[in-house]
């Protein structure tokens, strides 16, 4: 009963606390950009300022649907966010994790521009290319708990990286797609300088466009919380080490941003396919013989 | 309401410049004068921009591209000529193809001068418009506030079909 109420506060902190946090994280996230560029960069809270911004504006829709898609976009996003720090199962937040991104390419083709809809056909790629590696994620996780539920994590007496270090390997490596960091912001860049610029926001501004913010920063709480469950256990110094662990992560992942150029999405379907075979295959493999 | 200066959007749009001044719009980019320190971002799509940069003068096969750019940004919006030529038409004025500076085909708030503009002066014009931009947006929430409910507010620098087509609704809505 306890731990119910618990499970009901993880999720409220989520849906209230995310925003700000990924806002924060955005922040961070371009300051470090720009530091290791040897520029000075934005202050830390302009994604924040940017948001303002964007509901500030005038409102032009080429296509009145794309708010609604959107709209369901966010609500999704925040429900598989939410059902994942309640300590739901696992499997079910995931599926619900890819709906959402159907949702986005729906509102990024609903325009029918031509940029726009190349976006869309590349985001679905990329979700083909991140989905093997987080449902994989979930059968390992079973393997090694006994249950789906992500809750379960907090009674293991020792965090799960030890049965499951290649699931991390690629579901990190999946995170990289998924959160459109070059080399794979096939589908849409955060900065000016490829061939696809705005990729599937191209055709979203003011209003929509926040709304799609809102969602990125709701989704990469989510995506650096699921990095959790693999160190968090019964002892409470591992919420520790898991933060310490989420921000190496975050910076590992805004040096890979700065030093790399896109690549083709040939060579990352290949490329994610590979490491997820070999990674979760062969974790998969010595889990279920040990077991 | 709210401080949107802080997060200006910009858009640049290459004339027929002669690669001059978009080479210096670049260069404030670079973290040697790194524009992205007062929030700049370097857009390339119109309708998330709130800022258009012009570099180069205007002529005949550009000129629609330029208005569809400006009708395409949403309000409130800031234009800013920049180097001569986007002022003027600079050296290539008299070319039998040119229609002259930025100002022949949409209308420009702010002009920054040079050849090529530097890339401090271009800072300094982007400055300029970020306060502009912030006296529009403000000027656009007064007028939301005083006329709750009523159509939009009409903008004197019309270009688009669907602006002029509503600013006839109005003028026969008070006709009435
Ligand atoms: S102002 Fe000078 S540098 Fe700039 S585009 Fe014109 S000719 Fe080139």
């Amino acid at each position: 009963m306890n731990h119910t109420i618990l499970y009901v506060i993880g999720a409220v902190l989520y849906i209230v606390g995310a925003p700000f946090l990924g806002c924060l994280m955005d922040g961070v996230e371009r300051k470090l950009s720009a530091r290791m560029q040897g520029r000075i960069g934005p202050p830390v809270l302009q994604p924040w300022y940017d948001f303002i911004k964007l509901l500030n504006k005038q409102v032009v829709t080429v296509d009145r649907a794309q708010f609604f898609i959107l709209m369901s976009y966010l609500v999704l996003m925040v429900m598989s966010g939410a059902m994942f720090f309640s300590g739901n199962d696992l499997l079910m937040t995931f599926f619900v994790l890819s709906t959402t991104g159907t949702f986005l390419y729906f509102a990024a083709i609903v325009p029918s521009s031509p940029y726009s809809s190349m976006a869309a056909s590349r985001e679905l790629i990329q979700e083909v290319c991140y989905e093997p590696a987080v449902l994989l994620l979930s059968v390992g996780f079973y393997l090694a708990t006994g249950t789906f539920n992500a809750r379960a994590v907090f009674t293991q007496n020792t965090s799960l990286v030890m049965f499951l270090p290649g699931f991390l390997a690629a579901y990190l490596f999946a995170m990289i797609i998924k959160l459109r960091i070059s080399p794979f912001d096939v589908s849409t860049s955060h900065h000016a300088h490829q061939e696809l610029v705005q990729g599937v926001t191209t055709e979203m501004g003011a209003r929509n466009l926040a709304l799609f913010k809102l969602a990125e920063w709701y989704e990469m709480v989510f995506l650096y919380g699921v990095v959790a469950i693999f160190i968090l256990n019964s002892s409470p110094v591992s919420i520790l080490a898991a933060v310490l662990v989420d921000l190496a992560v975050f910076f590992c992942f805004v040096l890979i941003d700065n030093t790399n150029a896109r690549v083709k999405w040939e060579n990352m379907l290949g490329l994610s396919w590979a490491v997820t075979g070999l990674c979760s295959g062969v974790n998969l493999l010595i889990l279920m013989m040990i077991r | 309401m709210g401080k949107v200066k802080k997060s200006p959007w910009l858009l640049h749009y290459d004339g027929s410049s002669c690669n001059g001044c978009d080479i210096e719009v670049l260069a404030t980019l670079t973290p040697v004068y790194d524009a992205e320190r007062f929030g700049v971002v370097n857009t390339g799509d119109p309708l998330q921009a709130d800022i258009l940069m012009i570099t180069g003068g205007i002529n005949q096969q550009n000129a629609p591209v330029v208005k569809q750019l400006y009708d395409q940004m949403p309000r409130p919006k800031v234009v800013v000529a920049v180097g001569t030529c986007a002022c003027s038409g600079g050296v290539f004025r008299e070319c039998y193809n040119m229609l002259g500076g930025a100002d022949s085909t949409i209308p420009i708030d702010i002009y920054v001068p040079g050849c090529a503009a530097r890339p401090e002066s271009i800072m300094d014009g982007i400055m300029k418009a970020v306060e502009l931009f912030q006296k529009r947006s403000d000027e656009h929430d007064r007028y939301e506030k005083e006329h709750k409910g009523e159509a939009g507010p009409v903008d004197p620098n019309i270009n688009t079909a669907r602006d002029k087509v509503r600013m006839k609704e109005m003028k026969g809505a008070a006709d009435v």
